[in-house]
């Protein structure tokens, strides 16, 4: 799909033009982020911060990236602000916040996001509001015990109008598998998904259930450029050089379809 | 203090209905009533302390206004970057009830001792903090400032005053006016001050509301170029506010609180 290549260029300039970003994870999600905010938030500039309106929270924040291109695709906000990424007084921080259009909550030290999901979902149910949450989470971002404290408490309360979505590119040097069985014996209903497909991704955020959903989404880091798919800890915060750049520019023009 | 709390937050959730309560698993018999009246709105959560302050934060940004009761290690120490991100840089409404003031809980170990609360919490920019000296006092202190759109964090204490002072949210009550030096005493520490002090020329102010600091009352009111302070717990939490609102005058600080170190069993 044109639209991803084009958005991944964009990311790939931000960070070249600011010396800042994290690339390769904004490369892993931002398929499932495109997806969200194109398919299932139904949300914009003027309703994002209604009560019965869903909502989005990235809590693996060093994704900032995948999440600007996407705002300002959805026309939250212009794309010359791109321009500020990362700038002393610019509001387009490494890691989100709430001073940002589109943007409800400061994330940025793993293992909040989950939890203040969590918490939305449960004021939206005492409140009798409309509207689901959907949390994208990373999947080292487990290994905060706030997770599954948060994970205890969804499946306590059964907040079936949350979703959380574990963007699994294989980040964590200590063994997380089976997140799958981990999250059903917490009482989730579970989705396994390949997380750059759009028609998985959709899919997996349709589904109604009577639990809290977990979509564990299998992804790759840096998604796309091989030279950070093949060496993902050199390019886990790291800006490309001009020759590097050009390089990833040229290596999205030829690919195939990305999606 | 702690039966205040159990009727202070049942009359807000009766007049309230955005007030939500949450338990982390202590209170729940003292707050039983409150379950039972409000089922959908009185939540105990157990022993999750740092997600139930994110999940409050949660609730918050929904347009709820919570109120978190744990004993105050659990509360304060053990979800220090819940407090300060999830509430204090999102600028959150929310409430924060200790019970177990510094050593109120001295035979159980320094795990359920909390004397660093106020110092740690005073670090995190527009974090209100309230150490109220009696019930009737927390009871006043509570109604003004919990829906003011802050965090704010109320220190109960088992120790009391005997004297309610007229206290106002923000602001600190002159005690009485002398000449030799000026005696800044926080909370439940009052009575024993009037008592030491009750012959001497001194001016005692009294604060209960620690952050946001009453600097104006301070600086009105200085007498002498000594200023003891008395604070329940570690000594020093109040120094930069003091120094602060009278700079550039120097000032001597004499204090009066506890001091760093754990319990010697």
């Amino acid at each position: 799909m044109n639209k991803i290549k084009y958005l991944k260029k964009q990311i790939l300039t931000t960070a070249f033009i600011s010396k800042e970003g994290h690339i390769a994870s904004s490369f892993s999600a931002l398929n499932m982020i495109y997806v969200i905010y194109d398919k299932i938030l139904d949300i914009n500039l003027k309703n994002y911060k209604d009560p019965n309106s869903n909502v989005f929270i990235l809590s693996k924040a060093h994704a900032s990236l995948g999440l600007y291109v996407v705002l300002v695709d959805k026309k939250f906000f212009d794309i010359l602000k791109l321009d500020s990424f990362c700038h002393f007084n610019s509001y387009l921080s490494g890691h989100p916040n709430n001073k940002i259009p589109g943007v409800i909550a400061n994330t940025g030290s793993l293992g909040h996001g989950f939890c203040i999901s969590a918490g939305i979902a449960l004021g939206k149910r005492i409140q009798n509001n409309y509207g689901n949450v959907y949390c994208l989470i990373g999947d080292q971002e487990t290994l905060e015990g706030t997770t599954y404290e948060t994970a205890s408490l969804a499946s306590n309360y059964n907040l079936n109008n949350l979703y959380v979505i574990i963007d699994h590119n294989d980040s964590s040097p200590i063994n997380i598998d089976c997140l799958e069985n981990k999250f059903y014996h917490f009482g989730f209903h579970v989705e396994s998904i390949a997380g750059h497909n759009h028609y998985d991704i959709k899919n997996a955020l349709s589904v109604k259930s009577d639990k809290p959903v977990c979509i564990v989404s299998h992804t790759i880091k840096g998604y796309g450029i091989k030279r950070m798919e093949n060496n993902p800890n050199e390019w886990h915060h790291k800006s490309p050089s001009l020759e590097e750049y050009l390089e990833m520019i040229g290596e999205l023009d030829n690919a195939p379809t990305i999606i | 203090m702690r039966q205040q709390l159990f009727s202070t937050v049942e009359n807000i959730l009766n007049k309230d209905d955005k007030t939500v309560l949450i338990l982390g698993d202590i209170g729940v018999y003292g707050f039983r009533n409150s379950f039972k009246k409000y089922p959908g709105r009185v939540y105990n959560m157990g022993c999750c302390e740092q997600s139930i302050i994110s999940v409050a934060s949660g609730l918050s940004l929904s347009g709820l206004i919570p109120i978190v009761h744990t004993i105050a290690p659990f509360l304060t120490e053990r979800c220090y970057e819940q407090l300060k991100i999830d509430f204090g840089y999102q600028k959150l409404c929310g409430n924060f009830v200790s019970v177990g003031a510094s050593d109120d809980y001295s035979t159980l170990g320094a795990t359920h001792q909390c004397p660093a609360d106020v110092n740690i919490l005073k670090q995190i920019p527009d974090f209100q903090i309230c150490v109220p000296g009696t019930a009737k006092e927390f009871d006043i202190l509570f109604n003004q400032s919990y829906d003011n759109g802050n965090p704010t964090y109320y220190r109960l204490s088992e120790q009391k005053n005997n004297i309610d002072v007229d206290v106002e949210f923000g602001k600190a009550n002159i005690i009485k006016k002398g000449k030799l030096f000026t005696i800044i005493v926080v909370g439940n520490m009052l009575n024993d001050i009037l008592e030491t002090t009750k012959n001497q020329d001194v001016t005692i102010l009294y604060y209960t509301t620690l952050s946001p600091f009453d600097k104006q009352t301070l600086k009105d009111n200085f007498e002498g170029k000594k200023i003891l302070l008395c604070e329940p717990y570690y000594k020093g939490g109040l120094d930069y506010d003091i120094i602060s609102s009278l700079y550039p005058k120097p000032v001597t600080i004499d204090h009066f609180g506890l001091d760093r170190r754990f319990p010697i069993y």
